[in-house]
Parts: structure tokens; C-alpha cells; sequence
């Protein structure tokens, strides 16, 4: 399969008052075209400085892309510089934000915040823009889409400003979507529906995704493949089956456990205990070791290598080593 | 299963072995990770003190009381003592800042002037403060139709023109430092009372006042422990920058006219006496009192701009 | 919109109501005043007082008589010189207060902005530190000081421009420094803040994400919203500048409004100081409606009532 975007040991530093924030220290994953990759983990566990690292929208200072390279089709992005980068911004590479009531500017109606991005890359009339504009709207949804482009944000409802924020992404066609959050900050019932939208929209443009999120749930629906994100790391990744139905990480196993699923009935909620590190000086073991239940001294010592299950499933856990797997055997026969 | 290495981890062979037991299970640990948590006044102190700028103004404003209860004192100049033959005396050894037009002690009145611009200052900005928490405090607090009625005042009390007002008062009171600060507070409150009652009812909703108030806890532990800091840091704020504004005032209203009456001193009183004085090159007479009117509403500005960034909770980090 | 401008009419209406009873109350409350019993020696004066205030009527005739006069737009006699009324001082002053006050006020607003959006994009660098510490400077120097400084310094000590009086634009140059300093200072601080904190706002990050250029970027995106708070410190700003005036046309004797009133003010001139603070603050309250109204143009929220939105 063609690699669209490869990330190889990422690593974004915030330099602040009180002292360097590492927020994601030596990230590695990829992204095949067509396909929706998760990325998942708890609140400040650097899943969306990933993905601003890769639309270079960290704010620099304080923030800075310290190592590390970012491969779209090819081109090292943290090479290029920040006029280079706005030919790729919302052209090639499109992002949706996790809050759709800020997301859109309050004094600019919803037209033009549609046809600005396209009128800056593409010589257009501002006729076929607008037919290209009606296009979006229509296809994310929007009924009345004539009358619509003439109003302002507060004239729409959370969901609607979702669609808006969607159709802004996709209206210069990008081949990948940077989606952070994008269905947090909306009801339940309305997060169906926006999944739905961006199933049916890779189904009809083909645009790969990234979808960063915390919430499991909205993982099962649409996501091809999972990476699971701890303190700043990727701790594991693989397919959605081998991440729902095999996970080998402890964190990942205490994720899943505190989601309630339909497909496994009696089984309790559990949350896991405690927080995660500070990230001003992260461990150097594993950063997951103080709240791990299979905790061993080694993993307070150094952090672990990463162990193939198979070509797909990737985990970074002592509990993958031979010596570790002995340890189990012998505490479980006592 | 190959376990790879991945980049920053050492080789293979420097794990040992009998690293590979079980760890003593020590959740606290995963508490004690996080940092030390500091009381809201203490981080917002520790901010403050980061703040070069404001504590230079703080320093000033101590340095500036002090002199103001002894400078008096350290002089042998009485604030009205005309002493006409020894007129706009330069700087010297008997006169360190100078004598005015009347051969006044320069030095005497600058101190003397201090007193009552502080004074003024402080007054208004505590009168503001107790007034304007009670009226906000009860708006917010009450809500509904009183609070509507209240707001409605407020709002056409905030559109009169502040100085014209003051000046309308005191040309009917008669200008004396009692009907200064009041003329400077009849209206003043208004502004600290829109404070109050926002963040009385921006707090109000607070999920954290309402998750207190299901847990039980008692009303007067909920005001201290959760309104209070939380209030505080805007109110503290406009304090400190009512008091700059009163200083201006004051010595506004002097200028024209309006303020405390010669003989007795106040820096724009000095000011305005200086006026003339200064074309014919006596720069010393305006000199001091225009240094201390501008410095003490920089060092008030600076250290209300100060106070506002360490006591925002936002910027808590 | 049209409920929003008829709400902010009303309560127009009301504030000016309230000034002009309260100037009224408080002439009639002075002690030693013309109004009351003790009268003035002068015959025309008096004369001219009974005639425009109605004093031999009972007090509430008198009140509604005045309240007619105002909205009228008669401001009365001046007691000190007989041959005036406040309406011929308003007239021959008020233009050059005016001219002083547009003036401040586009000199202001204009390096105001372009010092604080200069800052905030330079946020911490050397443009932000020298533009806040100059703004700050501002704010804490009086204008009367700083009035006095320019006579001292540019008139009389180098030369370089006239140190009084109002005939051409070169006489406008100090007293507009002068005035114009403090409420510059005051939006370039408020510029740079909201400036900074727009800049933080998602819809800024969004638009970088679709790749439009750092101009358009503040322009179009930033710029509108920052200003938002401007204008809702306008009215407090034209207060400022208006009292203002009072001193600078008294430093630099400019025979404008503000002078007529500092005059009015030291000798006890009661229908002048009436007169001229009831049309100074339906002015300024006027100014503020203005400001309301723009303010609801600008910003499309505010349009609340208006047809065809929501779900």
C-alpha cells in the first residue's frame, strides 16, 4: 500500500516559564492512502501537538519541532519553510477543529470563510467559487445552502457549524485530513451523524484521515487502524481488530476497560488509577509504570523496545520480553 | 517475536535479568508526580514577585508612603510658610527641591502633596470597593427582576459624564478634600459594582460551587474556599487602577480650580500655582510635582497590569 | 436592530433627563447662588436670570420651563457678562474645542491601532517592550504635564513650534500631542491585548489551516475582532478627551469652549457651568449612542432579532 504521510521520531518541546514541556518525544507512525488512522489517548497526551506538528501549526515560540522528520508523499515538511508550508496548508493537508462554536470566525459570514481558502490557492472566479461553495455545502449537508452562505456562524447550530468547518476543509480537495476531536464538543446524537458524514465522504473523495481522538467510541466507528498514545509517546499501534480484540499494552488494556462496550455483556467498568506524568520531566522508563498493574523494576529503569506481534501491531512494552513472560508464567502458577 | 530496538533506548544487553520482577505497588507514587500544589495567593505572589516592572512599582509605592508620613517631618519648612523675600530659589543645600513663587519649600509641599494624593487615591478606590460589592454583590446574588432593576441603574448612572459630574459637585459643595472624594465616588462605584456582579454570577454556575453545594459542604466554606479567590483577582485589579484615576482626578480638579485650596499643598495644586512660573525658567517648581503625579500612576498602573496577570487563574501554568 | 437602537434612544434619553434635573437641583441647592434669595447687584443680570429661569414661579413650574428651554436648545444668560448668553459662547467656542477634539481623536485612534497591532505581532520582542512602556508612560503622564513639558521643551527652550493660541495647523500640533497621547496609549494596550488574545482564538488557527497568507490572516481575520473593544471604549476615550480640553485650551489659551468653562468655573459663573455641562453631556451621551450603533453594525451578533437564523 502507498505511504501518504510517515512520521519518524517526532519530537515537540514547549519552552515556558517554568521549564521545557516534552510534549511528544520520538513519535514514529504512518499513514496508507485512503485509510483512517486514530490516534488515541488521554487529555495532554500530545496526540493533537502531533497533529499541529504536522500542519507546522505550533506555535513557535514557545513551541518548537525540536527532531524528527514528517514525510507527506515524500517531502520532509519539517524542512520546508512557512511559505512552502501555506501552499500545503488546506490544500494538500486540510484540518477540522475540535470546537466548532470557535472554530469560525464571528464577523465573517459563512460564505466567505468557505470561498477564502479556495480564492487563495486556486485562480477562480468568484462565480465558480461560489458554485464550488454550494458543491461542499451540499455535500456535507447543509439545506438551503443559497441562503445559508449568507449568514453569520450564530446563526447555526453546533452540528451545522461541524458540516461548515468540514466543508471549509475539503473545498480545495486535500488528500488528507487532519481531524482533532472533531466530535467532542457536539451532542451524542449529532456525533453519529458527523461520523457518518466523514465515512461518506471517504467514500466519495478518498481522503485520508487522521483522526485524533479520546474517545473509543467514535474509534469503532470509522477508524482503519489505532494508535495509542501515552505521555508523549506512541505506546502501540495496530489494526482496529487487533487493538479492540488483542491489546497487548496494559494502558491500552485499562483504556478499553474503562469504555463500555455492547459486544462484551457482565464485564465491569474499570477506570485506571491515578494520572499521568508531568511532561516537564518525563520518566525515563516507562512513563505508564506508576499506574501499570504488571509494573516490574525494569520498567522504571529503561523504556522498552518495540516488539512486531505482526506487520501491522506494534507495542512498546517490557511485558513483550521472554524474561517478563517467564515472570507471569511463574506468578500465575503460585 | 524480535523485539526491536527502537532509537533512545540502550542495546539489548545492558537490561539485566534480575531487573524482571514485580514492583512494589506504591500508588501514591503517581500522586507525588505531579508538582507541589500551591495556594492561589502563593502562585499569584510568586508571579507577581517574577514581574520586574510591578515590583518596582510596589517598591516605589512603599518608598512614596513612607516619605509621605516623614518627608514633612525631615524639613524644617512649614507646607504655608510664605517666606516672599527668598522666592524660586534653584535647588540647594536649605532647600533641596527648590522654593515656589511664595518661597515655599518645595521639597515640604511635594511630601505634603503626596499625603493627600494618596490619601484621595486610597480613599476612593476603598469607598469604590464597599460600595460597589454590596450594589454588585446583591444584583448578582439575587438575581432575576432585582437585578434587573439594578443593572438598569447602573447603566444609566455609567453613561453620565464622570468628570463633568465631579465637577458639577464640587462647584456646588465647595472644593475641600471631603467633598473631593466624595464628589469622586458618587459615580466612581459604579464601575467596581459591574465587576462584583459579573463574577458573582459568572461564578454562581461555577460547577465546581454547584459540586460543593451537592457535596454538602457549608455555604460559608464554599464563599472562602471557592468564590473568594476567584472574585478577588478583577476586584484587586480595578482597585489598584481606581486609585491612579483618583490621583488624576485630584490634581485635575486642582488645576482647574476645583481641588484643595492654597495654601495647603497637592500636586496639582503645585502644578497649576507652577504654570507660569515655568516660561520664566523656574522648571523646578513643576518639575517635582509633575515627577511624582506621573510616577506614582506609573507605578499603580504597572503594578495593577502586574496584579492582573498573576492573578488571572487562566494563565495558571 | 431597530429594537436594539430604540432600547439605546431611550436609555439616551433618560441620562440626559437625569443630568439636566440634577444641574438643576444643584443650582437651586448652592447657597450664595443667583437662584436663591440673595440676588445679584447687577440689574441687567438679574433682569436676564428672572426672565430665562422664571424665578418668581413656584419651583416646579420653574423646572418644566427649564426642561423646555433645553430641549429647546436655550441655554440661558451668563451672569458675569450681561451682554452673553451660553448659546453665544457655545457658538463661537464650541467649533474650536471641535476641530481640537476630532483631531485628538483620528490622531489617537489611528497610531493607537498601528502601535498595538505592531506590538502584539511582535509579541515580547523590542517593538512590544518600547511600544508598552511608552503606552504605559502615557497613561501615567497627565496631559496637563505633559502639556506643559512640549511649551517648555519645543516652544520655548528650541523653538520649533508656537507655544499658544489656535490660527494655524502649526499651533494644533502641541495641544494635539497633548491630548492625543493618553487615549493612544489607552488603545494601543487594548489593541495589543485583544489583538494577542484573537490571535490565540481558533478561528485564527483555522485560518492558517486553510493556508492563507499572515497579511490576510490579520486583515481579514484578526483585525475586526480586535478592534471590537476599541469601540466600546470610545465613549469613555471622548469623555476623557472632552474634559481634557478644559486644561489644554486653558495652557495653550485657545479661545474654544473648554476655556469659556475653566473662566466660568473660577468665577462662579452659575448659568455658564449649567449651560455648559448639560450641552457638553448631551453631547457626549449622544457620542455614546453613536458608538452603541456602530458598535451593533460591526459585530453581526447583535442583530439578535432579526429573521431567518438558528435551527
Amino acid at each position: 500500500m502507498e505511504k501518504i504521510l510517515e512520521v519518524n521520531d517526532l519530537h515537540v518541546t514547549f519552552t515556558t516559564y517554568g521549564g521545557t514541556v516534552k510534549a511528544v518525544r520520538g513519535v514514529n507512525f504512518h499513514l496508507n492512502k485512503g485509510e483512517t488512522l486514530a490516534i488515541v489517548g488521554e487529555s495532554g497526551c500530545g496526540k493533537s501537538v502531533t497533529s499541529n506538528a504536522i500542519m507546522r501549526l505550533i506555535p513557535d515560540p514557545p513551541g518548537k519541532i525540536s527532531n524528527g522528520s514528517i514525510l507527506f508523499n515524500g517531502k520532509d515538511l519539517t524542512k520546508l519553510t512557512e511559505k512552502e508550508m501555506r501552499q500545503i496548508r488546506g490544500v494538500d493537508i486540510s484540518m477540522i477543529f475540535q470546537d466548532p462554536m470557535t472554530a469560525l470566525n464571528p464577523t465573517l459570514t459563512i460564505g466567505s470563510q468557505l470561498i477564502e481558502g479556495l480564492r487563495q490557492h486556486h485562480k477562480i472566479s468568484s462565480e465558480n467559487a461560489k458554485k464550488k461553495a454550494l458543491e461542499m455545502m451540499d455535500l456535507v449537508g447543509i439545506p438551503n445552502p443559497e441562503v445559508r452562505m449568507k449568514q453569520y456562524p450564530h446563526q447555526f447550530s453546533g452540528g451545522m457549524r461541524q458540516r461548515i468547518v468540514i466543508a471549509i476543509a475539503l473545498i480545495c480537495e486535500p488528500e488528507l485530513l487532519i481531524a482533532d476531536e472533531p466530535t467532542t464538543a457536539l451532542d451524542v446524537t449529532i456525533q453519529a451523524q458527523i461520523l457518518e458524514l466523514f465515512e461518506k465522504i471517504q467514500d466519495t473523495t478518498g481522503v485520508s484521515i487522521i483522526l485524533i481522538t479520546h474517545d473509543l467510541g467514535v474509534v469503532a466507528k470509522i477508524a482503519d487502524r489505532i494508535a495509542v498514545m501515552y505521555a508523549g509517546k506512541i505506546i502501540e499501534v495496530g489494526t482496529k481488530r487487533e487493538i479492540f480484540y488483542q491489546p497487548e499494552h496494559p494502558y491500552t488494556q485499562g483504556l478499553l476497560k474503562s469504555v463500555p462496550r455492547l459486544d462484551l455483556k457482565g464485564e465491569k467498568l474499570t477506570p485506571i488509577d491515578g494520572t499521568p506524568p508531568d511532561l516537564f520531566s518525563p520518566p525515563t522508563g516507562c512513563p505508564f509504570t506508576a499506574r501499570c498493574p504488571f509494573a516490574m523494576e525494569v520498567c522504571d529503569k529503561v523504556y522498552p523496545f518495540q516488539s512486531e506481534l505482526s506487520d501491522t501491531h506494534h507495542v512498546e512494552c517490557w511485558l513483550q520480553d521472554e524474561r517478563a513472560k517467564q515472570l507471569l508464567a511463574t506468578s500465575a502458577a503460585k | 517475536m524480535k523485539p526491536r530496538k527502537t532509537n533512545h533506548s540502550p542495546s539489548p544487553a545492558a537490561v539485566q535479568d534480575d531487573w524482571f520482577k514485580w514492583k512494589e505497588k506504591d500508588l501514591s507514587k503517581a500522586e507525588s508526580v505531579a508538582r507541589p500544589s500551591l495556594s492561589y495567593w502563593q502562585d499569584a505572589w510568586k508571579r507577581l514577585v517574577k514581574n520586574k516592572l510591578a515590583m518596582a512599582g510596589l517598591i516605589f509605592l512603599v518608598l512614596l508612603t513612607v516619605m509621605a508620613i516623614i518627608g514633612p517631618m525631615l524639613s524644617p519648612y512649614k507646607v504655608d510658610g510664605n517666606d516672599l523675600p527668598n522666592q524660586f530659589l534653584p535647588p540647594s543645600g536649605d532647600h533641596w527641591f527648590g522654593t515656589d513663587s511664595l518661597g515655599r519649600d518645595v521639597f515640604t509641599r511635594t511630601w505634603y502633596g503626596a499625603r493627600i494624593s494618596l490619601f484621595v487615591g486610597l480613599m476612593a478606590a476603598l469607598i469604590d470597593f464597599f460600595v460597589g460589592v454590596v450594589y454588585g454583590g446583591i444584583s448578582g446574588y439575587k438575581g432575576g427582576r432585582t437585578d434587573n432593576i439594578m443593572m438598569r441603574i447602573v447603566e444609566v448612572l455609567y453613561g453620565l459624564p464622570y468628570l463633568l459630574v465631579v465637577i458639577l459637585l464640587l462647584v456646588v459643595l465647595g472644593p475641600s478634600l471631603t467633598t473631593i472624594i466624595i464628589a469622586l465616588t458618587v459615580t466612581g462605584w459604579v464601575g467596581m459594582a459591574r465587576i462584583v456582579r459579573g463574577q458573582v454570577l459568572q461564578i454562581k454556575n461555577y460547577e465546581f460551587v454547584l459540586a460543593s453545594k451537592s457535596f454538602g459542604t457549608k455555604t460559608k466554606r464554599i464563599i472562602r474556599k471557592n468564590l473568594l479567590p476567584n472574585t478577588m483577582g478583577p476586584i484587586i485589579v480595578q482597585m489598584t487602577l481606581t486609585v491612579p484615576s483618583a490621583i488624576f482626578a485630584e490634581a485635575f480638579l486642582s488645576f482647574l480650580g476645583l481641588g484643595i485650596q492654597s495654601p495647603f499643598a497637592s500636586w496639582g495644586v503645585m502644578a497649576n500655582d507652577a504654570l507660569g512660573a515655568i516660561l520664566s525658567g523656574y522648571w523646578w517648581t513643576l518639575f517635582f510635582p509633575a515627577f511624582f503625579i506621573s510616577f506614582t500612576m506609573f507605578a499603580f498602573n504597572v503594578l495593577g497590569d502586574g496584579l492582573q496577570d498573576a492573578l488571572d487563574p487562566k494563565l495558571r501554568k | 436592530m431597530t429594537r436594539y437602537i430604540l432600547k439605546r434612544l431611550l436609555m439616551m434619553i433618560i441620562t440626559i433627563w437625569i443630568i439636566v434635573t440634577l444641574t438643576f437641583v444643584l443650582m437651586k441647592a448652592v447657597p450664595g447662588s443667583p437662584f436663591n434669595e440673595e440676588r445679584t447687584t447687577n440689574e441687567t443680570v438679574q433682569a436676564n436670570l428672572e426672565a430665562h429661569y422664571n424665578l418668581d414661579e413656584p419651583y416646579i413650574v420653574q423646572y418644566l420651563l427649564y426642561l423646555k428651554s433645553i430641549v429647546t436648545f436655550d441655554f440661558g444668560p451668563s451672569i458675569k457678562q450681561p451682554t452673553e448668553t451660553v448659546n453665544d459662547l457655545l457658538g463661537r467656542g464650541f467649533p474650536i474645542s471641535f476641530e481640537l477634539g476630532i483631531v485628538t481623536i483620528i490622531v489617537a485612534v489611528i497610531s493607537g491601532i498601528i502601535l498595538g497591532i505592531l506590538a502584539a505581532l511582535r509579541h515580547n520582542g523590542i517593538i512590544d517592550y518600547l511600544a508598552m512602556s511608552f503606552a504605559v508612560l502615557g497613561i501615567s503622564i497627565p496631559n496637563f504635564v505633559l502639556a506643559t513639558l512640549l511649551i517648555q521643551k519645543l516652544a520655548v527652550d528650541w523653538n520649533l513650534l508656537p507655544p499658544a493660541t489656535w490660527s494655524s495647523p502649526a499651533h494644533m500640533v502641541l495641544p494635539v500631542i497633548a491630548l492625543a497621547t493618553g487615549p493612544m496609549a489607552i488603545i494601543a494596550r487594548l489593541t495589543r491585548s485583544t489583538m494577542l488574545e484573537v490571535l490565540t482564538q481558533d478561528y485564527i488557527k483555522m485560518a492558517r489551516a486553510k493556508g492563507l497568507s499572515p497579511w490576510k490572516i490579520i486583515f481579514k481575520h484578526a483585525l475586526k475582532n480586535a478592534l471590537m473593544p476599541v469601540v466600546t471604549i470610545m465613549g469613555t476615550l471622548l469623555a476623557g478627551i472632552l474634559t481634557g480640553t478644559f486644561v489644554i485650551e486653558k495652557i495653550f489659551a485657545i479661545p474654544g469652549m473648554g476655556r469659556y468653562f475653566v473662566e466660568s468655573i473660577n468665577q462662579r459663573d452659575y448659568p455658564v457651568i449649567m449651560g455648559t455641562t448639560v450641552f457638553y453631556s448631551a453631547f457626549l451621551i449622544f457620542m455614546l449612542f453613536l458608538v452603541d450603533i456602530a458598535y451593533g453594525i460591526l459585530d453581526p451578533r447583535i442583530k439578535i432579532h432579526k429573521k431567518g437564523g438558528g435551527e
